[in-house]
């Protein structure tokens, strides 16, 4: 301070400014000090392979914030459904007429692909003849969204491990598959969705029964929400074809969910493969009801949909 | 006094997280939302002294990292909204900022915070979009928080003008 000595003398009226304004500056010890907290924090949580010494932590937020998130989506649920009241009888004319379209589409569309179908039925016959497929759903209701800030496509759920609820359970919805289940809490459970770049699912074209890996690409919006890519290079997926996940009952996703159809299909040069693009079946920018695929006959506190469609 | 300054950030984060995950995806564009934690932080930033605004930061972007649809590697919120936190302390004069330098500073501070957030995850080998992905969500962030400055950051920033006489700047 032996440098400043002379302001006191200089100009006396700003003095109490100077010192106002040197209580207020940002300690850079304080700085230094958390950012190397944070870093220490990124490091533990990345070399922590598989189980993150943060998973307690992350349980003990998601157990206190869960229920919040909760109520305050219940709260505002019945406010969005606000804009569909003001929609005028030819929007409604206009959604009549895209619907009979995509029926009239849908209709010729299982007319021409009873072939496929039997197929895919003969071997999901096959191989879940061994075992008991019988999954039973349990409702649940997405709470959070994870924002595109922070880069990762993960959704709440307001049913937990009281539900029946356990990590890597697969998650659907009545158009198709949603995700899988990352970490669960009392009451609510974080669901990755297939959309996260991170998440990768194994899927089937369901004409040719090749198999391929799918991957999610970032993007909330639907026409680019996929990518597959084929284990045989040399086979091409068709376009309009239906993709169902491959899985196993013991792995995170069940097999025989559908995914999505193929849009676009690209052959890489450079890698001498197949990429095709999927569009999920799902809409994610718009999820509300899900269900969680659980085995049959698990505890639940709520009603659980049985795999022939009664309620337990 | 202390204490009850940070019951009340505290309760002013948790209240913005919750909002922010569970009521505004209805009305994102394209799944980008104000982020409601670092308006809480940089209204701190502004109006307390610097030491308490740095650990709010922090606390405000762990608890982010940590509340359930959150599934990246943890402390990377963290990290931003401190480094944010102390920008923002660096900005503040003695006299009650103007309104176009709380604008100001919310653009900064989330521009700063949400580069900081995409930045981490590049050197993280986080698979995530393209530069230029990245940079929109950025900025539609920016836009987002500039919107709901005038909404969120005059209460807040009374708030904890009241809760430290010492510094209050009315």
């Amino acid at each position: 301070m032996g440098a400043f000595g002379g302001h006191d003398g200089r100009e006396r009226r700003w003095t109490g400014l100077d010192r106002l304004e040197s209580r207020n500056r940002p300690p850079r010890s304080l700085l230094v000090a958390l950012v190397l907290a944070s870093i220490t924090m990124i490091t533990l949580d990345v070399s922590g392979d598989g189980s993150s010494p943060l998973d307690p932590a992350r349980r003990v937020v998601g157990e206190a914030l869960g229920p919040a998130e909760a109520g305050v989506a219940a709260a505002v649920r019945p406010f969005t459904t606000v804009p569909a009241w003001f929609r005028s009888k030819g929007d409604l004319a206009d959604q009549v007429r895209d619907l009979e379209a995509s029926n009239a589409e849908l209709r010729g569309q299982v007319e021409l692909a009873g072939f496929d179908r039997n197929r895919l039925e003969q071997y999901d016959g096959l191989t879940t003849a061994a075992e008991d497929l019988g999954s039973a759903l349990v409702p649940a209701r997405v709470v959070a969204l994870g924002s595109r800030q922070s880069q990762s496509f993960t959704v709440t759920i307001d049913a937990g491990s009281e539900a029946g609820i356990g990590p890597d359970m697969t998650v659907v919805n009545n158009d198709g598959l949603v995700g899988r289940v990352l970490r669960v809490t009392r009451s609510t459970a974080t669901v990755l969705l297939v959309i996260d770049p991170d998440s990768t699912v194994g899927g089937r074209v369901g004409s040719s029964m090749e198999i391929g890996f799918v991957t999610g690409s970032g993007s909330l919006r639907q026409e680019s929400g996929l990518d597959l890519r084929l284990v045989d290079d040399a086979s091409v997926p068709a376009r309009d074809d239906t993709v169902v996940t491959w899985g196993s009952t013991t792995g995170p996703y069940a097999p025989g969910v559908p995914i999505g159809t193929i849009t676009e299909v690209y052959s890489s040069l450079r890698e001498a493969s197949q990429r095709a693009v999927v569009k999920p079946f799902v809409d994610f920018s718009a999820l509300d009801v899900v269900g969680v695929m659980v085995p049959s006959g698990m505890q639940s506190d709520r009603a659980v949909i049985e795999a022939d469609g009664s309620l337990r | 006094m202390t204490q009850l300054r940070w019951l009340a950030a505290l309760a002013a984060v948790v209240v913005a997280l919750v909002v922010q995950v569970s009521l505004f995806p209805h009305v994102a564009w394209h799944g980008v939302v104000p982020n409601l934690c670092l308006l809480v932080v940089v209204a701190a930033a502004l109006t307390v002294e610097a030491p308490f605004a740095l650990l709010l930061g922090f606390a405000a972007g762990l608890t982010l990292d940590l509340a359930p649809p959150a599934d990246h590697v943890a402390g990377r919120w963290a990290l931003a909204f401190t480094v944010a936190a102390f920008l923002a302390a660096r900005v503040r004069q003695d006299q009650r900022p103007s309104a176009l330098a709380v604008v100001g500073t919310v653009a900064a501070a989330s521009f700063v915070a949400s580069s900081l957030f995409a930045l981490s995850g590049v050197l993280l080998q986080d698979p995530a979009t393209s530069v230029v992905g990245l940079l929109e969500v950025v900025l539609v962030a920016v836009v987002w928080d500039v919107l709901l400055t005038p909404f969120v950051l005059p209460p807040l920033m009374r708030l904890f003008a009241r809760l430290s006489p010492q510094w209050a700047t009315t």
